[in-house]
């Protein structure tokens, strides 16, 4: 079970040998690459700076991951979230879920991107034609986060 | 008392940390970002829409009535938008 939080890039096929390599016992990994799209709200985005909390981040990061660990029978989880200047194309974020079972690597991994959308604490500044923006939240990412709170 | 600004909180403000004295009267978070409005207009500014202003004290999210104290780690920022 891993958190990382860094400035440079992750290999998404070495990340998955290190995560999968002597278990024999996962039936199945999912896989979520965040990329950096060129176009936002019908604007071109030439770059995108992603400012964080250090500290409460890996903090905030690491209690979600206990999260879903208590909520689905994982073998591993692996979140990396960079932050810095990135560029259209570059990798953000990488979340993986291993498990027996592809329900719950499926589903975990799920609720791992919509729950760090809304809980990690990282903010977005994309550089457009008109100048630098910050990205504001989404309410389709508070939505999509709601979904898995539990009844009662 | 330790407070920190994110995001487009820090850039009108225009630090990213600063260390104050609190006021006796101030408990909790609601009445911090009422009190940190009264520093300069550049706060009054930033702070003026609270809906939009998400509060961590020692490194977790908390509603506005969530007591402080001096020694806490108090974090203001907007939603946040990673992923």
């Amino acid at each position: 079970m891993t958190v990382k939080v860094q400035g440079e890039d992750f290999d998404v096929g070495a990340e998955l040998a290190a995560m999968t390599g002597g278990k024999t016992g996962i039936g199945g990994v999912t896989l979520f690459v965040g990329l950096v799209r060129d176009m936002a709200g019908g604007e071109s985005v030439s770059a995108m700076t992603l400012e964080h909390y250090p500290g409460m981040t890996e903090r905030q990061l690491e209690a979600i991951e206990a999260e879903a660990r208590a909520r689905w029978p994982l073998d591993d989880a692996l979140i990396i979230h960079r932050y810095g200047r990135l560029e259209p194309g570059d990798r953000i974020v990488l979340v993986a879920t291993a498990s027996a079972h592809r329900e719950a690597a499926f589903e975990s991994c799920h609720f791992l991107i919509d729950w760090l959308k809304t809980r990690a604490p990282f903010w977005k500044m994309e550089a457009t034609p008109e100048g630098e923006r910050w990205v504001e939240a989404k309410d389709s990412d508070d939505a999509a986060a709601a979904r898995w709170t539990k009844p009662g | 008392m330790k407070i920190l600004y994110f995001a487009w909180l820090r850039t009108k403000i225009g630090v990213a940390t600063e260390t104050v004295d609190l006021p006796a009267e101030v408990r909790d978070v609601g009445a911090l970002v009422e009190w940190l409005k009264t520093r300069s207009p550049k706060h009054a500014d930033a702070l003026a829409n609270s809906t939009v202003v998400k509060v961590a004290v020692n490194q977790e999210h908390v509603p506005y009535d969530h007591p402080v104290g001096a020694g806490d780690e108090v974090a203001l920022f907007p939603p946040v938008t990673g992923g």
